[in-house]
């Protein structure tokens, strides 16, 4: 059994009303954040069945939009985030759609920039959350961790060159690909940080196209 | 030799208690800190941000009569101070404080503002309102009143082990309902109660709250949770006064939380959270989701 922690029960300090709605939306909006690391032209916040039917009411959409912007769980601005300033610097939009092959509390976050990318995940209870596609790749990503995401060329040797640069514990190792020697995502999630320049040495490793490195949440 | 501090189960926590001569708090402090690889003060500065947020939320919460985004809640908690401005509660000043902090906190909820998911944020009030308002009435110092959440905490954790807390999974006794046996926990703790008095404190609470419903109006954290918070307060110090006395519990702990589970596996989905019966499918409740949909 994976051992509880009291700060499961007592905690988190976090804007109501709702873990799964309001603390979970923020955490999803955050981790794109984390995700794209730069400024959309524009974001649209797609979301799913009990997100969409009773998400106003829980604030996720508020939720959503202030984790995108940076704002953490506890913050009382989340309430008035449509009047802040920093909401204003792109522009965004809500979709409320029903689709029952998806997760209660699911959410797409299209964004349109340079790059574009789409990113989905599900508000799993409690205030935890998982991100679990971008784009076409099947990811796993849940904030616990900081969590090493790379894009590259799926050929022979290419997760031992990436992980050999790596020294701390690797807590998971998870991969995708469209199909064999075409592109592939891995996400690594690491017990420890890593320095600027391991992330460095492996974006300068051949075949590799894209390296985020998404730090973890707070509680 | 090292302790096995492995604790899955109430019976587990008694006997680690018992042979050390410890009591909940004091195992559960130093469970968690070998847990985190931390030093207990360190655990215990972050069980202090919780509580200060509990406070903050009641004071916050008791100044509030602004309604939620649905326009349903909002300003029970005024109305409530000033009628027992006019007119004193029956039970005193003691009861007064309960449920208005517990109002207070729950509806400082439902308007986004911060409270402490404890264990979860529908049931964020209950805790916060019979340890805060009994500290203040008993003059009890914050050194206790962090010695009452940690035994909270680890009420509340050791049930997580075997039911998830959430109203999805369990309906709200694993919600409110483990609130208050955690409130009775923390309470009967603060009134210098033996740990055996804190377990069957806990047990009496949940015993009678086994099968409560999770049907909220509109789906959302309003209809019936604000005014449930305020209630289970109540009945977590029902819990504590029996415990005190030295009533047990005829079912041990462990076994009514295996109840809990299967009680929570046998009610239907239609009463966990998806607000498709109950309450949610009131006449009433019906009318006030077109209203509350259309207005958004």
């Amino acid at each position: 059994m994976r051992q509880s922690s009291i700060m499961d029960i007592i905690s988190p300090i976090m804007v109501g009303p709702s873990s799964s709605h309001t603390a979970g939306a923020v955490r999803l909006g955050l981790l794109a954040k984390n995700m794209y690391n730069g400024i959309p032209n524009s974001v649209t916040f797609r979301l799913y069945n009990s997100y969409a039917k009773t998400g106003k009411g829980h604030g996720t959409d508020k939720g959503l939009l202030a984790g995108f912007l940076g704002l953490s769980v506890d913050d009382v601005r989340i309430r008035n985030i449509f009047d802040l300033d920093i909401s204003k610097e792109f522009e965004y939009r809500f979709e409320f759609v029903e689709d029952f092959n998806r997760h209660p509390n699911a959410v797409d976050i299209i964004i349109k920039g340079v790059p574009g990318i789409t990113i989905s995940g599900d508000s799993i209870g409690a205030g935890e959350v998982v991100i679990n596609k971008i784009d076409d790749f099947t990811v796993n990503i849940n904030g616990k961790y900081n969590t090493l995401l790379i894009v590259y060329k799926d050929i022979p040797g290419m997760i031992s060159n990436v992980t050999s640069k790596i020294s701390v514990n690797i807590a998971s190792l998870y991969c995708d690909r469209y199909a064999k020697g075409e592109d592939a995502s891995m996400c690594i999630a690491l017990d420890g940080e890593l320095e600027e320049d391991v992330i460095n040495s492996i974006k300068d490793l051949p075949s590799i196209y894209i390296v985020r490195y998404i730090k973890k949440l707070g509680s | 030799m090292e302790k096995n501090l492995n604790i899955n189960t109430f019976e587990e926590l008694y006997s680690v208690c018992e042979k050390y001569e410890k009591t909940i708090y004091e195992i559960s402090q130093e469970r968690e800190a070998e847990l985190a690889e931390l030093k207990i003060p360190e655990i215990r500065i972050a069980v202090k941000q919780s509580l200060d947020a509990m406070k903050e939320a009641i004071q916050n919460g008791l100044k509030s009569d602004e309604m939620s985004v649905s326009g349903m809640c909002g300003d029970d908690c005024i109305r409530l101070q000033k009628s027992f401005d006019i007119k004193h509660a029956i039970f005193g000043k003691l009861y007064e404080k309960i449920l208005t902090y517990a109002l207070a906190t729950s509806e400082e909820n439902l308007r986004m503002g911060k409270i402490v998911a404890c264990p979860t944020a529908g049931s964020c009030a209950i805790v916060p309102s019979v340890l805060v308002a009994v500290s203040e009435s008993l003059g009890i110092p914050e050194k206790e009143q962090i010695d009452a959440l940690i035994t909270a905490g680890e009420v509340g954790r050791i049930i997580s082990n075997k039911v998830q807390l959430a109203g999805a999974v369990a309906g709200c006794q694993a919600e409110c309902g483990v609130a208050s046996a955690m409130s009775a926990a923390a309470l009967t703790q603060m009134r210098g109660g033996s740990v055996k008095q804190i377990l069957n404190a806990v047990a009496l609470a949940m015993k009678n709250l086994l099968g409560l419903s999770c049907d909220p109006v509109c789906g959302l954290v309003e209809i019936p949770c604000v005014k449930r918070n305020p209630f289970l307060a109540i009945h977590a110090v029902t819990a504590s006064e029996m415990a005190l006395a030295g009533i047990e519990s005829k079912i041990p702990l462990d076994e009514v939380i295996d109840a809990m589970e299967q009680t929570g596996k046998l009610m239907s989905p239609m009463l966990k959270e998806s607000s498709q019966a109950g309450l949610a499918k009131t006449k009433t409740a019906i009318s006030l989701e077109e209203k509350v949909f259309n207005n958004n």
